[in-house]
């Protein structure tokens, strides 16, 4: 081992770091399509003392640190482009406290979705979080860092809007904390009011700082949860079914998906909502009030409710739900990636009908996975394929799938969620050129080095 | 290699590492390295990598290999439909490796032994029956069942206690049980699951050939592992033989109170091995047994039945020792389990994880705390 290694393995323990093939090999992936780049070095620290040592070391060396959660954004966002040091944050899990009564969670960087979810089903019934359709082994501190949403985004918007606190090592070394963490033990709030840092680091991916620790908020469990499935055949009714389902307040999460199999779901468009509630009576006010809200589409004949069946019914209503990590292996491959634009949901007709254009073009199984962000403020709209990973040709295909829709996002005025970095070269040229040159000078005073997750939201 | 055109399908989503509430990582040997190519996932990819020529055979790809405890973890948890092969895809691979010659030491010098001696210990055939000395446990000869004991509970010390109880019990129970002596030979479940399928068809005839020449007709076994490779690994031999685990002889000769029983007060927890729970599915015969003891009161682990935490001993791993050393050792973790629970005594069914657990109790400094014994063993402290 190198001095690097030998350096990394007294701050460490030489347990935790490795410079082998095989740990190189596989953390120069992920589970997309993006091409691999070996780390030189693999570290799993345990505390933010080592982090802090580890940055600084990277900085006086000058050698790229990529921090990792599960790396499952499939978008490559955690390939170490420019070699370096992955800092895979997972030994760092504990769940530091719980505030009840103000309803926030503060965890470590490397604590999963999974953890927090088990954690509070035993300790505190009563709460819960926005959790996302990934895996469990997604890291809270990852996905809040790539804007990710959940089960609540209908209701409270993006993950990390949920945020009420960070504790971020800085790429000199420093520990900063953001928002009433800053001057107060009690971490209710990333920002206001103060001047909100805390996007000095969300959505940075890494390229600007590692999040030590994060408060999340926690929003009311109710002990009831339902579905209902309203089906139309017409696209271009969505957008209008989605604003009568959030005017009425009274759904916890709304999804659509459309996809050609089973026979029976081709060329339909499934909105999907989640009801909560403590009481029979609560549950069942909530279905009415819904079921008014879209009646108009059942006496149009436009849409109607589809009889859910029972072995169906669990699977929709599981968290997170597992057969989204299912639709990697439709082709018997292990493979699966999407583009999710976040974009307006207005926009849903044309995107639904792009997805089968495009699924028909490069011949591929496709799936629209849709989740509405806010009350219809906007959506992510899952533009999915999946590929089997021992067919290079279908890969390719996939890629100029992803590739096509990349274009088509901006032509539409989408934003991309999770870019990969071809897609960020793509918004950087986009962009107003003052708040290109903003972020710019907030990369340049943070990370001088560009030691930072480097080829990430790189402004040239 | 066997499996070869499934490999690529691994997403590695990482839910075979969890327990099924996702509270916590399941996987004994992501536990204990924290590197994802330690987890199940992190196999599927090294093994499609080496097979494709991306990586080489390397000393430290043994360890990613040999140190899975097989303890189905993954099976019961990972979401695709290829789960049930992702034990059999990870012996596959050791298979290769075996075949190649290119093994770590302590797993070949594990083989050698077994080859040379029929066992890992490198003792003598005619001390295997040695632990039935002084017992009323008679050789085979036409009684009801033969009492199959393996390696560990013929050899070891601690295990040869365990022998002792379990044939007492039954020897108590009136069961006309018979055993093999030094005719035994080595089961092979692990040797299988190091990947070494010549030496293990090799012991599957060669017990076949010796339970079809004495006519048994029916097996107790001590030890999950052996009760594990006579169910489903030897072709044929279920169906033509009852197999049975001792608990599942015993659980309802318990309830029926055909063995008395006085009150034996002791908070307990039980530990599921994995041969016997997540292999085979048998997770109430024991708890059935300590529940009908009078004053016992059975408090789980969080990690139990098809969650259980592995000790660490599967695999092979009881004895290449892959997967010890350190405070994330399996079997430190799982005691720090069990004593979460508030219990005084970890309970077993299989002397392999006796052992694993005996001997994290006492790394752990927790002997004053707890004891780690078998079902059979708290049977006889309650015995009327």
């Amino acid at each position: 081992m190198s001095d690097i290694g030998r350096t990394l393995a007294t701050i460490v323990g030489e347990n935790y770091v490795s410079d082998k093939k095989e740990e190189a090999y596989f953390y120069a992936r992920d589970p997309g399509l993006m091409p691999d780049h070996k780390p030189d070095y693999v570290v799993l620290p345990k505390t933010t003392g080592e982090i802090q040592k580890i940055v600084k070391l990277a900085n006086k060396e000058k050698i790229p640190i990529v921090p990792m959660g599960a790396g499952l954004a499939l978008t490559g966002l955690v390939i170490p482009l420019k070699g370096g040091i992955v800092i895979d944050m997972k030994r760092m899990n504990k769940i530091v406290e719980v505030n009840e009564r103000a309803r926030y969670a503060i965890v470590e960087g490397g604590t999963s979705q999974g953890f927090l979810k088990a954690y509070l089903e035993k300790n505190y019934p009563r709460l819960r979080h926005s959790l996302p359709d990934a895996p469990p082994a997604a890291t809270i501190a990852a996905n809040v860092m790539i804007h990710g949403q959940g089960r609540l985004a209908q209701q409270y918007g993006f993950n990390s809007d949920m945020v009420s606190g960070l504790e971020v090592v800085l790429p000199s070394g420093e520990i900063c904390h953001i928002g009433s963490s800053s001057m107060s033990s009690d971490w209710f709030s990333k920002g206001a009011p103060l001047p909100d840092l805390s996007g000095l680091f969300l959505g940075w991916f890494g390229a600007t700082g590692i999040i030590t620790k994060l408060a999340l908020r926690l929003y009311p469990k109710k002990k009831m949860r339902d579905v209902d499935i309203f089906i139309t055949d017409n696209e271009n009714l969505v957008p209008d079914m989605i604003f009568e389902i959030t005017h009425t307040e009274m759904a916890e999460d709304v999804l659509i998906f459309t996809q050609p199999l089973p026979m029976m779901f081709k060329d339909n468009h499934h909105v999907s909502y989640y009801i909560t509630g403590d009481t029979d009576e609560e549950i069942e006010f909530k279905r009415k009030m819904l079921w008014k809200a879209l009646e108009r589409f059942i006496k149009s004949k436009d849409g109607g409710f589809m009889s859910v069946p029972p072995l169906m019914k669990p699977t929709l209503l599981e968290m997170p739900q597992r057969s989204a990590s299912r639709l990697a292996d439709v082709k018997k491959g292990g493979g699966f990636e999407y583009s999710g634009p976040i974009i307006m949901v207005e926009k849903y007709p044309e995107c639904s009908r792009k997805l089968v254009e495009l699924s028909g073009k490069y011949d591929l199984a496709y799936s629209g996975m849709v989740r509405i962000i806010g009350r219809g403020h906007c959506m992510m709209f899952g533009f999915a394929f999946t590929f089997n990973r021992a067919d290079s040709d279908m890969m390719d295909r996939t890629r100029k799938a992803l590739k096509e829709i990349s274009n088509y996002v901006l032509k539409i005025g989408g934003v991309y969620w999770k870019p990969t970095v071809d897609e960020q070269h793509l918004a950087i040229e986009r962009m107003d050129p003052n708040t290109r040159n903003l972020m710019k000078m907030i990369k340049d005073n943070l990370d001088p080095n560009r030691i930072m997750n480097p080829g990430n939201w790189e402004v040239n | 290699m066997k499996y070869e055109e499934i490999v690529h399908r691994c997403f590695r989503c990482g839910y075979c590492k969890f327990t099924s509430d996702y509270a916590d990582f399941n996987c004994p040997s992501y536990r204990k390295f924290s590197f994802e190519t330690y987890s199940p996932g992190g196999r599927m990819w090294l093994i499609r990598a080496w097979l494709n020529g991306e990586i080489k055979n390397s000393e430290h790809l043994q360890e990613i290999l040999f140190s899975c405890a097989t303890c189905a973890n993954c099976v019961e948890h990972c979401v695709f439909t290829f789960s049930d092969d992702l034990v059999n895809i990870f012996i596959a691979a050791k298979e290769e490796m075996v075949n190649k010659g290119i093994i770590p030491p302590p797993v070949r010098d594990y083989l050698k032994n077994i080859n040379i001696s029929g066992n890992p210990y490198k003792e003598p055939a005619e001390e295997r029956g040695k632990w039935a000395d002084g017992t009323a446990i008679q050789i085979y000869d036409g009684q009801d069942y033969l009492f199959y004991i393996g390696c560990v509970g013929s050899y070891d010390e601690r295990a040869k206690k365990i022998s002792r109880a379990v044939g007492n019990m039954l020897v108590k129970a009136g069961l006309s049980i018979g055993i093999l002596g030094n005719r035994e030979i080595c089961d092979g479940n692990e040797v299988r699951s190091l990947g070494e399928m010549g030496l293990f068809q090799y012991l599957s005839e060669q017990n076949t050939a010796l339970f079809k020449e004495l006519s048994i007709k029916k097996i107790i076994t001590l030890d999950p592992h052996a009760f594990n490779a006579f169910k489903k690994d030897y072709p044929g031999l279920d169906g033509e033989i009852e197999i049975y685990h001792y608990t599942q002889i015993l659980a309802p000769l318990i309830q029926s109170k055909k063995i008395p029983l006085k009150e034996y007060k002791a908070v307990v927890t039980y530990h599921d091995p994995c041969y016997l729970g997540r292999h085979n599915g048998e997770y109430e015969a024991p708890r059935t047994i300590l529940e009908s003891i009078p004053g016992i009161e059975l408090i789980e682990m969080d990690q139990n039945r098809e969650n259980a935490f592995c000790c660490g001993g599967g695999g092979g791993n009881f004895f290449t020792d892959i997967l010890g050393g350190g405070e994330d050792s399996p079997n430190r973790i799982r005691v720090r389990q069990a004593l979460d629970t508030g219990a005084q005594i970890i309970a077993v069914a299989c002397p392999q994880c006796a052992k694993m657990l005996d001997d994290a109790v006492k790394i752990e400094e927790l002997d004053d705390k707890l004891e780690v014994l078998d079902v059979a063993e708290i049977v006889t402290r309650a015995l009327a």
